[in-house]
């Protein structure tokens, strides 16, 4: 897709979301069940990750919401023994089918992890890297779509200097934004994060939370936290998943202020038992 | 929704504490509550100046508890019913020294009061006060408790010091229409009244309060309410106008 379609296709997006308050969702997840083996990690999830808002995964650990996360790019393809029963629809097609082209479909969602995972490469190529194996760019195009990941991922004015240097020598605030700078590179249209500031100090912290909100503009997001505050501060809607099972979603000051279920009013005061 | 501890038992006992305090401070108001009834019933100064002295101690634990309501959310980043907890532990101390302020404006009037010889009997009045103090006790149990029935309970019956208000303004006006000489105690009668009657309405606003941190739902606004026509009314004298 060219930038001018893809720009045309935003602007009626854009125009779309004005005259309906509520987003249609870009990914919808219908009675979704996942197995390790024999072991079933989700249990019926249906749940929609609206256009362009945040969505927060919450939950103890085990509770299924990294797997969940893991299904909507189909990481779990990667491993033997693991599968996804169910829909998750995605401009109406089933992603999670074995006819979709899993290479396609994670240019489309791509995915953060936990740890920043920089290439042993310069800057420049981590960023070049994944736009390689997708689409022909002339130099000067490469240069000016590293430009703008990086100035979307607010980098680009601390790394513009030494974009030939390696990724390794940054800082780990500075690689998790790059890593951030890397996924929107491809321009993808759903953002999976899995805990990425899990790892950062709290001013980094605070820098990819900033990000999260200006990039929610163009990106539909999805963040995987067990940082209460952190989802309360990010997310538009927060998803609770207990045992495999989705116990409740709703507006995050909804979720954070009066949640329905007992459950999620007991884990979210930290009366855990 | 009955609670089971917190993992960490320090919040739990600092939830606890906050409670306490509210309660505390509930107990001290109610009292000077009834030190201000009794002080007019009686017109009795001593009672009067016991009421107004006692304000001191509640502005000191309202002052205590604003202070243990920000450290909590500073430390403790509350959620949820927590979150309700504590916000309404602040606006329930607010209430609780406004209505402090009323009973002792109340016991003030009263010593004043005491110079007048009154040729009516302050029946109304007495009743009145006392509708305030049964709803007053009832939202400080609903605070304690954290009973949402009881709050609910004080949030609809607010009505009848309301009507009890309007007819003592009647009651009055037409005093002062009879004899001027009643025009002095008759408007600090008035604003004894308008105090009391406060007292009704911010036990009203705890009860919504502590409904609300109890449950998550907001009360909506179709409280029951009488018609205050009459405490808008125009009474003139017969053959005036």
């Amino acid at each position: 897709m060219s930038v001018t379609e893809r720009d045309v296709g935003s602007m009626s997006q854009m125009q779309a979301r004005s005259t309906a308050a509520i987003a249609a969702p870009r990914l919808a997840i219908r009675n979704l069940d996942f197995f390790y083996g024999t072991n079933k990690a989700l249990k019926g999830i249906n749940l929609d990750l609206p256009d362009k808002q945040v969505t927060g995964m919450i939950g103890p650990s085990g509770c299924g919401k990294s797997t969940l996360l893991r299904c909507l790019n189909r990481m779990y393809d990667l491993y033997p023994g693991q599968r996804a029963e169910g829909e998750v629809l995605m401009d109406g097609q089933n992603i999670i089918s074995s006819d979709v082209d899993v290479n396609d479909l994670r240019s489309r969602v791509g995915m953060v992890f936990q740890k920043p995972t920089p290439f042993p490469m310069s800057i420049y190529d981590n960023i070049a890297f994944g736009v390689r194996l997708h689409e022909k760019l002339s130099r000067a195009a490469m240069d000016e779509r590293v430009e703008w990941s990086l100035t979307r991922a607010a980098l680009w004015t601390e790394v513009k200097d030494r974009l030939t240097g390696s990724a390794m020598g940054m800082s780990g605030g500075q690689q998790q934004r790059l890593c951030i700078a890397r996924t929107i590179a491809t321009r993808p249209e759903v953002i999976l994060l899995d805990e990425p500031t899990s790892a950062l100090d709290p001013i980094s912290t605070l820098k990819v939370e900033e990000l999260i909100d200006e990039l929610k503009t163009e990106f539909t997001i999805a963040i995987v936290t067990h940082n209460m505050q952190q989802a309360a501060r990010c997310a538009d809607q927060v998803a609770f998943f207990y045992l495999g099972e989705l116990i409740e979603v709703a507006p995050a000051a909804e979720m954070f202020t009066a949640p329905k279920q007992k459950k999620t009013q007991e884990y979210i005061t930290g009366r855990f038992g | 929704m009955s609670e089971s501890p917190h993992i960490v038992k320090s919040f739990t006992q600092e939830l606890d504490r906050l409670r306490d305090q509210l309660t505390e401070m509930g107990g001290l108001v109610e009292n000077q509550v009834a030190l201000a009834t009794q002080a007019i019933v009686g017109l009795d100064p001593a009672v009067a100046t016991q009421a107004v002295q006692q304000d001191k101690a509640v502005d000191l634990l309202e002052r205590q508890i604003e202070a243990a309501v920000i450290r909590l959310l500073a430390l403790r980043q509350p959620m949820a019913s927590d979150l309700r907890t504590i916000v309404a532990g602040l606006k329930i101390s607010a209430q609780l020294e406004r209505i402090g302020d009323y009973a002792k404006n109340v016991a003030k009037r009263s010593i004043v009061l005491g110079q007048f010889t009154l040729p009516f009997t302050l029946t109304g009045l007495a009743t009145m006060a006392r509708l305030a103090q049964d709803n007053l006790r009832l939202v400080i149990d609903a605070v304690g408790e954290n009973d949402p029935a009881k709050a609910l309970q004080v949030w609809q019956s607010d009505q009848a010091i309301d009507d009890l208000y309007n007819s003592i303004f009647r009651e009055f006006i037409t005093y002062m229409m009879e004899d001027p000489r009643n025009i002095t105690p008759c408007t600090h009668l008035l604003f004894i009244a308008k105090n009391i009657e406060r007292i009704g309405d911010h036990a009203t606003n705890i009860a919504e309060t502590v409904y609300y941190a109890a449950t998550g739902v907001a009360l909506d606004d179709d409280r029951p309410k009488g018609t205050d026509a009459a405490a808008y009314a125009v009474v003139r004298p017969h053959g005036d106008g």
